[in-house]
């Protein structure tokens, strides 16, 4: 860890975090790395700001307007109650004004005010409306990117206002505008271009599947396989790619493998669908979103599985629960053709999309799977609920299944499980802060700064209750931490995923 | 009919216009703008009827506001329930005969006058003494606020203070909804008071006041939660399977 160019924020007594004081500017000099030529062009955006950059701002937000509503009703609604201005991660952890859910809409709303609505075209001065100078459109961008669209202010608002739907109403219009963020533009170009956001060509995924196959048969005598491209096969696992290399990710892929062995099911990985991450919700842009999902969808009707299950990622599992039937008929229900031509072949008796943790959870109840539960007996675990699964999506039949699910899952394969502090898990659960595009090294500060209420919340069960694990089902939870932890004083080694844990503790037969 | 009359009939009759008028558009403007993604808050209701009851603690209780401060939810909820009794109250002066529960209001509604005003003012303290409300706060926000309590006191007087002729206003009331025009009372809290209200009649569909209607819109408290259920899709959306399949 190379030493940091900024104070990282001291470790409160307690699980919860103070209110900050308001401190204007306090984050205005981190700005993320802006997109260049390739990637911008890649996805069909100028590169840079043109003359005419405040007419397509203007143009982009008319009709973001009229497709959006909650883009619409949120501008209007807001009455500046300030409920929701001590509920943001980064806010708690940086005290800079703009990182008050509704300071963040208000830089948008004062454009708005001003350009659409009548009292902000007669007196600007009143309503708090503003002309859109250069000045704003930075600020759009330094504070677009200092949100991880985690929805913890939607649950506080009275109104429901989500400030991720004004973050990314925001960055689809600075991306209009010739002005994206560098890192999430150029995996959304890897992904489209490659197959997934590391950029891992076939013949490479095909060589790692392999290598993890000796590891295990190494580890556990037993052959457990991690087939790619296997036509006919039952199940379809997408999961985000950093499963297939980095650590401790890795760890869950082979859990993954070992409850498919464990249940002798037919399952495959595919080299054209080998991502399940989709950072065009991040951009607020249906289009590629829709695109990166497509890939899913072909891969499915090219191999003819009768089921889809989405690996540990948070975002990826908002998208593919809430969003894959809306955009590529992934679920039940559509009438149309287009619809109907996958929904026809997919298995009515499951769910479709499931999560991995619900198909786990299905066994263990079954009674298919067998665990040693000592064998996690060296970890006294917690689990942190991601903010994308926590708030925009489910798991199971009931609402809420997304909190309990993963937990039950974690109590069946070990002995040693602690919450952290209520306010800081379910619903109200904190973003790890480097969720919604924010993963990057340029955002570092923001990154660290902002999983202050976490790290709180985390440091208070490792004093009292002696947890030395932090189970998680997100890949950027997994590499946000991994890097933030010791910023803290925490081992990195305290990451790591529920199927690694299930991995761990599950007992397998040839 | 004097000429303050006439400037307060006329005034009224463009209040109504413009507040009816106004909201109609606003309401049918929020409800032809898609909603193309699921987006509900989870945990969310899988029914339409959970969704119903969901709404319905929302907009009684507010208790998305409960979970988050209690302060502003005690302030908010005082006045919002005691300009509703104050509200319901004021039947009385656009109907002859008066419906009987309205009769029955009447009391409470006039007591509750001081909940909304007291209610009011906590929620503008705050604009003062809290450093992140203080800082989000417009001029607007704080004439909204002078504005309800202007109309508040200016009632309460009224009632509490200096009797206004009610048997007037109320004949100059229902003149106006069957276009027979009464003579109006003049007296200072009154027209004060009818000219403050009809300010937030005319403001009301251009202003944050469209929480009102906004919160029934608002896609993360109004949509049911099952997307994998329905294939929920926009229409600008459909196009797209249309043209690059
Ligand atoms: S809680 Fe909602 S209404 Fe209140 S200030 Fe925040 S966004 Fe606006
Ligand atoms: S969505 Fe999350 S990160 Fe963004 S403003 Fe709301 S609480 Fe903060």
């Amino acid at each position: 860890m190379a030493a940091p160019q900024f104070e990282v924020p001291k470790l409160s007594d307690s699980a919860l975090t103070e209110v900050p004081e308001v401190q204007e500017g306090a984050m205005s000099h981190v700005k993320a790395f802006v997109a260049g030529q390739a990637a911008q062009e890649f996805l069909g955006y100028p590169w840079e700001l043109g003359d005419d950059w405040k007419e397509r701002v203007i143009g982009r937000m008319g009709e973001v307007l009229q497709k959006y509503r909650s883009v619409r009703v949120f501008l209007d609604a807001c009455v500046h109650c300030g409920a929701c201005t001590d509920k943001c991660h980064y806010y708690l952890g940086t005290g800079d004004a703009n990182n008050m859910p509704v300071a963040r809409q208000d830089l948008m709303r004062k454009v708005y005010r001003r350009y659409f609505t009548l009292p902000g075209k007669i007196a600007p001065w009143l309503v708090g409306a503003e002309d859109l100078t250069r000045e704003t459109l930075d600020q759009w961008f330094n504070y677009y990117h200092q949100c991880s669209e985690c929805r913890r202010c939607s649950v506080y608002c009275p109104y429901g206002i989500d400030t991720a739907e004004i973050t990314m109403a925001g960055r689809e219009i600075l991306n209009y505008a010739g002005y994206g963020q560098k890192y999430s533009n150029e995996i959304l170009a890897k992904v489209q271009k490659i197959g997934n956001n590391l950029g891992l060509p076939g013949p490479a995924l095909e060589d790692t599947l392999a290598g993890l196959e000796e590891d295990i048969e190494m580890d556990t005598g037993v052959p457990v396989k991690m087939p790619l491209d296997v036509e006919g096969a039952e199940i379809l696992l997408v999961t985000p790619s950093a499963d297939f290399f980095s650590e401790p990710h890795v760890e869950s892929l082979i859990g993954y493998a070992k409850v498919f062995h464990a249940a002798g099911v037919s399952w495959t990985l595919s080299s054209h669908a080998s991502e399940a991450g989709n950072f065009g919700l991040f951009n607020g842009s249906y289009e590629q979103m829709r695109t990166i999902a497509m890939r899913i969808r072909d891969a499915a009707l090219e191999l003819g599985v009768k089921r889809i299950v989405v690996g540990e990622c948070g975002h990826a599992w908002r998208v593919a629960y809430s969003y894959w039937n809306t955009l590529t008929g992934i679920g039940y229900g559509g009438d149309d053709p287009f619809a109907k031509q996958l929904q026809d072949q997919l298995d009515p008796r499951y769910p479709q999309p499931m999560h991995i943790c619900e198909y786990t959870w299905d066994l263990i109840q079954q009674g298919v799977l067998k665990f040693d539960k000592s064998a996690n007996d060296h970890r006294v675990i917690t689990f942190h609920d991601s903010c994308n699964v926590a708030r925009g999506s489910r798991m199971g039949k009931e609402p809420g299944g997304q909190f309990t699910i993963p937990r039950n899952i974690i109590k069946a394969v070990a002995n040693n499980f602690h919450d952290m502090a209520a306010e800081t898990i379910g619903e109200s659960t904190f973003c790890c802060g480097g969720g919604g595009g924010v993963l990057t090294d340029d955002l570092m500060e923001v990154r660290v700064k902002g999983a202050l209420p976490r790290m709180n919340a985390y440091n208070a069960v490792a004093k009292d209750q002696g947890v030395n694990f932090l189970a998680l089902i997100c890949a950027i939870c997994k590499a946000q931490f991994t890097k933030v932890l010791p910023y803290y004083g925490f081992d990195m080694g305290q990451v790591g995923g529920v199927h690694q844990l299930v991995s761990t503790a599950i007992k397998l037969e040839d | 009919m004097s000429t303050l009359a006439v400037f307060y009939a006329v005034l009224f009759y463009v209040a109504t216009l413009v507040l009816l008028g106004g909201l109609a558009y606003r309401i049918y403007e929020y409800s032809r703008t898609p909603a193309p993604l699921k987006i509900p808050t989870t945990p969310a209701p899988t029914t339409r009827a959970g969704v119903a009851y969901r709404m319905g603690r929302e907009v009684v209780l507010f208790e998305s506001l409960f979970k988050s401060n209690k302060w502003i939810w005690v302030f908010g909820w005082m006045f919002h329930v005691g300009l509703l009794l104050v509200l319901l109250r004021h039947i009385r002066y656009f109907q002859e005969p008066v419906w009987f529960w309205v009769e029955i209001v009447q009391p409470f509604g006039m007591y509750a006058s001081f909940a909304m005003v007291a209610g009011l003012a906590g929620l503008w303290a705050r604009r003062f003494l809290v450093d992140r409300v203080r800082y989000i706060s417009t001029p607007s926000d704080h004439l909204m606020l002078a504005l309800l309590i202007g109309i508040g006191l200016s009632g309460m007087m009224m009632t509490f203070v200096s009797r206004t002729d009610i048997v007037a206003l109320k004949a100059f009331m229902l003149g106006l909804m069957t276009f027979d025009f009464q003579p109006l009372p003049t007296d200072g809290p009154l027209l004060v008071h009818l000219t403050l209200v009809a300010l937030l009649m005319i403001i009301f569909p251009v202003s944050k006041l469209l929480h009102a209607p906004g919160v029934f819109f608002s896609p993360t408290r109004n949509q049911t939660e099952n997307p994998r259920e329905h294939r929920h899709i926009a229409p600008w959306a459909a196009a797209l399977e249309k043209n690059k399949p």
